[in-house]
């Protein structure tokens, strides 16, 4: 008998704009490339604080610098974040990371290195860390319906098994949460190649079909056939993919919409790294199918747990949101093992059904909800990678 | 039941998928259609790897192969019912 979860509840923590986290991050928010070495030094003194390094943030402009705004500050503004501190080498980049921010109500105080230097800069924003720890540490998590939980999806190292097991699994249960006003997300732009008219027809709304078909165009004229050389059949599929069976884009494409599931449709296609505007239901988002970049864009966009399903082995995990790790592949589970999280393995020998195997999936979002570490923050899988649209100036 | 080999979608496909490890030719394979649980029995051809494709039709160059009932490309080889379907002789109609 299929399980009601229409009255479930997790234990998670209420932020000021009312969303729900499940994690509590302290958070040293680099905005340039030049500031990791500062904001590492200051996790390091602080301890129970996150750095999250990355490669970029200087001489970028126009949408490329949109884009990376929006990815810093919705890192910050991401309800698994309780407080942030974030440096930038000058003042005026630093305050409009804070500002996107504090629109959010939490505390975050931003420093800049020119005419203070490291050590001046890591004293300073180590005080104000210290302070940050101390009072999310004491801050009570309570009872939330798990209908407020955002939970986004991208599966990677595909193979056959994915289409068969863990992308139907993901399906399974958007189509039993959606209905109760869950968040969810999907994406991985150059992955729908060979699926787009299917993904068209998923579409909610006339409005909704047009604005993905309108980014999935331009991705095609834009990236695919303005850099191709020969043709993508060497990248997509990847050379993973096409050890574990997969031949063709058509045949990866119509695996991956599986995890939107039999019922459910979207009602929104957005840009990369932007906060759904509907309200609750299915987006579709504008993302590279890189396992880090497209995780990093969802966690931006304010989605606070990811499913991630995988056929030959896929390891990435975030730095601020648990990626749950799905897999049926029976030859990854006897070689990886420690890297999934959710077996369903019993799919492809037919002693689960996708609904058991759907249900087996929410009971660990349940779980990872109220605290169980996932197998990618065990493993110390933190991968932060901004998306860049073009080179900086 | 006992656990299949194969794994075929819809019964519009003409390719199923393997999902044990060392499959060998010869083998007499329990093939399970995913959409309604029907089965049947077919003998693999060659030893085919877990997760790659299987003929469950005769397949000549230029066919469309399907799965999931949809087009996934065309051949470029033959394929014989039991024989392996992959990069060798399939390949995607779109570039």
């Amino acid at each position: 008998m299929a399980l009601d979860f229409s009255n479930t509840t997790v234990k998670a923590w209420r932020r000021e704009n009312g969303r729900v986290g499940v994690r509590n991050h302290v958070l040293i928010l680099p905005v340039d490339d030049i500031s990791n070495a500062a904001c590492e030094a200051v996790a390091n003194n602080v301890k129970g604080t996150l750095a999250i390094p990355h490669a970029y943030g200087r001489l970028q402009f126009g949408e490329d610098l949109d884009l990376h705004f929006r990815t810093i500050i919705g890192t910050g503004a991401n309800p698994n974040v309780a407080a942030v501190v974030v440096i930038g080498i000058e003042p005026e980049w630093t305050k409009v990371i804070v500002d996107g921010i504090a629109k959010t109500g939490k505390p975050v105080t931003g420093f800049s290195i020119e005419q203070k230097g490291d050590f001046e800069t890591i004293r300073q924003a180590g005080w104000k860390a210290k302070e940050y720890v101390h009072w999310a540490t004491e801050l009570q998590k309570e009872d939330c319906p798990i209908s407020e939980l955002w939970v986004s999806t991208k599966c990677g190292e595909s193979d056959t098994t994915t289409g068969l097991s863990s992308c139907p699994t993901v399906g399974n249960m958007y189509d039993k949460l959606l209905p109760h006003g869950l968040y969810g997300c999907f994406g991985e732009t150059s992955e729908i190649t060979g699926a787009e008219h299917i993904c068209e027809k998923r579409a909610a709304t006339p409005e909704a079909a047009a604005k993905f078909k309108q980014i999935w165009q331009a991705y095609s004229d834009d990236v695919i056939f303005a850099h191709q050389t020969d043709d993508l059949s060497d990248s997509q599929p990847t050379k993973g993919n096409i050890l574990g069976g997969l031949t063709t884009i058509e045949e990866k494409a119509l695996g991956n919409l599986e995890k939107i599931g039999k019922t459910s449709s979207y009602i929104d296609a957005m840009g990369p790294a932007e906060t759904p505007s509907k309200g609750p239901g299915l987006y579709f988002m504008d993302s590279s199918s890189a396992a880090a970049e497209c995780v990093t864009l969802m966690a931006a966009g304010g989605y606070v747990i990811h499913t991630f399903p995988t056929g030959q082995g896929n390891v990435v995990g975030n730095p601020i949101v648990p990626v749950i790790k799905i897999s049926g592949n029976p030859r990854t589970l006897r070689t990886m093992s420690e890297h999934i999280d959710v077996d369903v393995t019993g799919v492809l020998t037919r002693e689960q059904t996708i609904d058991e195997a759907g249900d087996a999936l929410i009971e660990m979002i349940i779980r990872t909800a109220n605290g169980r570490s996932t197998a990618a923050e065990a493993l110390g899988h933190r991968e932060f990678s901004m998306t860049k649209l073009y080179r900086s100036a | 039941m006992s656990i299949p080999q194969l794994l075929v979608h819809d019964h519009e496909d003409n390719v199923g998928v393997v999902v044990v490890e060392n499959l060998s030719a010869g083998t007499e394979m329990l093939c399970v259609v995913t959409a309604d649980n029907s089965d049947f029995r077919l003998t693999a051809k060659a030893d085919i790897p877990i997760g790659h494709k299987v003929a469950v039709k005769p397949l000549k160059t230029g066919d469309t192969v399907v799965k999931y009932g949809e087009d996934i490309g065309k051949m470029v080889g033959d394929a014989e019912v039991g024989g392996h379907v992959h990069t060798h002789n399939c390949k995607t109609k779109r570039w």
